[in-house]
């Protein structure tokens, strides 16, 4: 609540200071949630940053017709808190709309809330599928793709590489279990065979049982459907118990965090995540050489410039139909080929944006690295049993 | 199911074990002295793993390069840091509160658990995210089958039972030790036989901590990860451990331990369930133990505070 205190200060001096601005806007609150605390709050706080550029940036055109003022809520990653959360939002009346959570778990439990109160929300991070699927409600919004598409790239890529056996750990969230439907349908399908399937806590620390169970079952690959804190704790045991298969994770391990957690032990892991990486969006260049600017304590981390994208269209969405709950997820279901960062975003009748493109990541010398520019690629390093 | 693997979950069990029976010490030791639950117990031990941390950058930065000297050094300064806030935590909130209801030191304890918790995710430097921890020991392994045998575990196993047959001969063997059993067994009595009260009470926690100190840094080793969170759960399993064998009872915390570890493995291995279940399983039977024995498997001999 200081920073946002701060923010707000900042954000008042700009106005002050500004001549064009001088004559009194009219004040628009926005609302940002995701994980600001706990173990994947990076992710989170990259977010917050990112929706709190679209603000700024915004703020400083002189051409817009209303001041926006940002209201951040924290989910903790945590479906109870986030439904708190989510109504405390919804039943502002003053928020118009929000760019909300990173997590499955805290999106999947709020979509009803959101719907109930008629608050239309654009999901920047979480990849759940059935959290515009699942309903069709006009509310709900996503400019980031569903696991769908990144477990299909996935199971592709891992086959491709001539691996047939996996074993699948999977924390046991909305979001974990998901990965774990749509990777194994996706495997099975390349031919691959799944030797055993581990659901585990979200905030497990041992894993040494189901380890060694996997141990005896001599998978080639490990397939990870969790989030880094879990990852970086399974990836460093298998070490322990000597195992030595692949370690092929999902959008949620594309973290610094992660890399940093493991050190060494980070070489040769997958990870796949929806859209390009930020450096190679369309509007990455802008989004990067703003967010230095403003000197954030975090990066903004893999789905920083999506939660931007987000707020930006929430906010270009205002400015077009006026500060109107039923006015502005009127105007969002007509969305369509509309330029933002991440490339052109088409809600279709689920709210859902389309994005085709999947960035294959694998990690090498500390760095998360595009598949097809690794040295895992071109044959010069190989990852074990790798054909 | 071949040898080689139930070796490996055997070892696996044990150091589970060893590590839950450090923690599970500590709280049977307060309730022992003053008859209090002390719940921040689980972030002491996060403090202590995270000081660990700490020490060793620090002594990497100034350049010294022998593993062993680094490893004593941190377990030094871990173990006397927490057992200097372990004394810290008795004086100023355990102590005071004396008199109140015994539920009060309990939510007390949970908060400053949550502030020690917050303040390693808030003030160590990206407390956020897990943080690798320096793998010290010799890394070299023998491999039987499926069983990999780490000499690394094998030395904390080692080093975790010096540890408690250390406390046991300091318990039963030294002046000090007997000062502690006459505070636990009656306090006013062995105020009147000239036992420094206060100074007990603060030995104890000292000694503890630094248990924890010490069950912290072996998480680090084993795991080579620790986070903010590392105690929370460690915290819930030692108390419960220290429960089920007895509060009070220096051998029912070992047992409790072991047997909770063993609960567990068997959780995630034998039963037919997803392993997400082992701790519903485990705590379950930790349920109807305290159903079938409500102090505990092994009594204390008085049963005044049944």
């Amino acid at each position: 609540m200081m920073k946002n205190t701060r923010i707000n200060g900042v954000l008042f001096a700009i106005l002050c200071l500004a001549p064009a601005t001088a004559d009194a806007k009219d004040k628009v609150k926005v609302g940002f949630i995701g994980p600001l605390t706990g173990g994947v709050s990076v992710n989170g706080l990259g977010g917050r940053n990112s929706a709190d550029l679209a603000v700024r940036l915004r703020n400083a055109d002189a051409k817009t017709t209303y001041e926006y003022e940002l209201v951040v809520l924290d989910d903790e990653c945590k479906p109870n808190v986030a439904v708190q959360q989510a109504t405390k939002m919804a039943a502002d009346k003053e928020i118009i709309a929000g760019a909300t959570h990173y997590c499955s778990a805290t999106a999947i439990a709020t979509v009803d809330i959101y719907h109930k109160f008629g608050f239309p929300v654009v999901v920047w991070g979480a990849v759940l599928p059935d959290i515009t699927y699942r309903n069709k409600y006009a509310e709900v919004h996503r400019v980031n793709g569903t696991m769908i598409n990144q477990n299909n790239s996935n199971a592709e890529l891992v086959a491709r590489l001539g691996y047939k056996t996996f074993a699948v750990i999977h924390d046991t969230t909305d979001y974990g279990k998901g990965h774990n439907q749509y990777f194994s349908e996706a495997i099975t399908k390349q031919g691959g065979k799944i030797v055993g399937t581990f659901g585990v806590t979200a905030d497990q620390q041992d894993f040494t049982a189901e380890l060694t169970q996997i141990k005896s079952l001599n998978p080639q690959v490990i397939y990870f459907g969790g989030l880094t804190p879990i990852g970086v704790r399974i990836r460093a045991q298998m070490d322990k118990l000597g195992i030595n298969a692949v370690f092929d994770g999902t959008s949620g391990i594309v973290s610094d965090a992660f890399i940093q957690g493991l050190g060494p032990l980070a070489e040769g892991v997958l990870a796949f995540r929806e859209g390009a990486p930020t450096e190679k969006l369309p509007g990455g260049k802008f989004f990067m050489e703003n967010y230095n600017a403003q000197k954030y304590d975090n990066p903004p981390e893999a789905y920083g410039a999506f939660a931007y994208a987000a707020m930006d269209l929430i906010i270009d969405t205002i400015e077009k139909v006026g500060p109107d709950r039923k006015r502005v997820v009127d105007a969002m279901a007509n969305v369509k080929d509309r330029d933002s960062i991440v490339g052109k975003i088409t809600f279709d009748d689920h709210g859902q944006n389309a994005v085709p493109v999947i960035t294959k990541y694998v990690i090498q010398d500390g760095k998360f690295v595009e598949w097809d520019d690794s040295d895992y690629a071109s044959g010069k390093r190989k990852l074990p049993g790798q054909k | 199911m071949d040898a080689g693997l139930l070796a490996q979950y055997l070892m696996n069990g044990l150091m589970l074990g060893m590590m839950y029976a450090l923690v599970a010490l500590g709280f049977t030791l307060f309730f022992g002295v003053l008859d209090v639950i002390k719940f921040s117990h689980g972030d002491v031990l996060t403090v202590g793993a995270f000081t660990a941390l700490a020490t060793y950058l620090g002594l990497r930065t100034a350049g010294i390069g022998s593993s062993w000297l680094v490893l004593l050094a941190m377990l030094v300064v871990a173990v006397v840091a927490i057992a200097v806030l372990g004394m810290a935590i008795a004086r100023t909130l355990v102590l005071p509160l004396r008199s109140a209801p015994a539920l009060n030191t309990l939510l007390v304890t949970l908060m400053l658990g949550t502030v020690l918790r917050e303040a390693v995710r808030l003030f160590y430097p990206e407390g956020a995210n897990p943080k690798p921890f320096p793998a010290l020991l010799p890394q070299d392994s023998v491999n039987f089958g499926n069983f990999n045998l780490r000499l690394d575990n094998v030395i904390m196993l080692a080093a975790g039972a010096l540890v408690i047959v250390g406390l046991q001969l300091l318990l039963k063997r030294t002046k000090l030790g007997l000062a502690i059993r006459a505070v636990a067994q009656d306090e006013e009595t062995a105020r009147t036989m000239g036992v420094n009260f206060t100074a007990v009470v603060l030995i104890t926690f000292a000694i503890g901590s630094g248990l924890a100190a010490f069950a912290g840094i072996m998480n680090g080793l084993y795991y080579n990860e620790i986070n903010f969170g590392t105690g929370l759960l460690l915290g819930v399993v030692g108390f419960s451990a220290a429960i089920i064998g007895g509060l009070g009872s220096i051998y029912g915390a070992i047992l409790g331990g072991f047997l909770f570890a063993a609960l567990q493995t068997i959780g995630a291995v034998a039963l037919p369930f997803a392993s997400a279940y082992k701790d519903v399983f485990a705590f379950a039977v930790v349920i109807a133990l305290m159903a079938w024995r409500p102090t505990g498997l092994i009594q204390e001999k008085i049963s005044e505070r049944v």
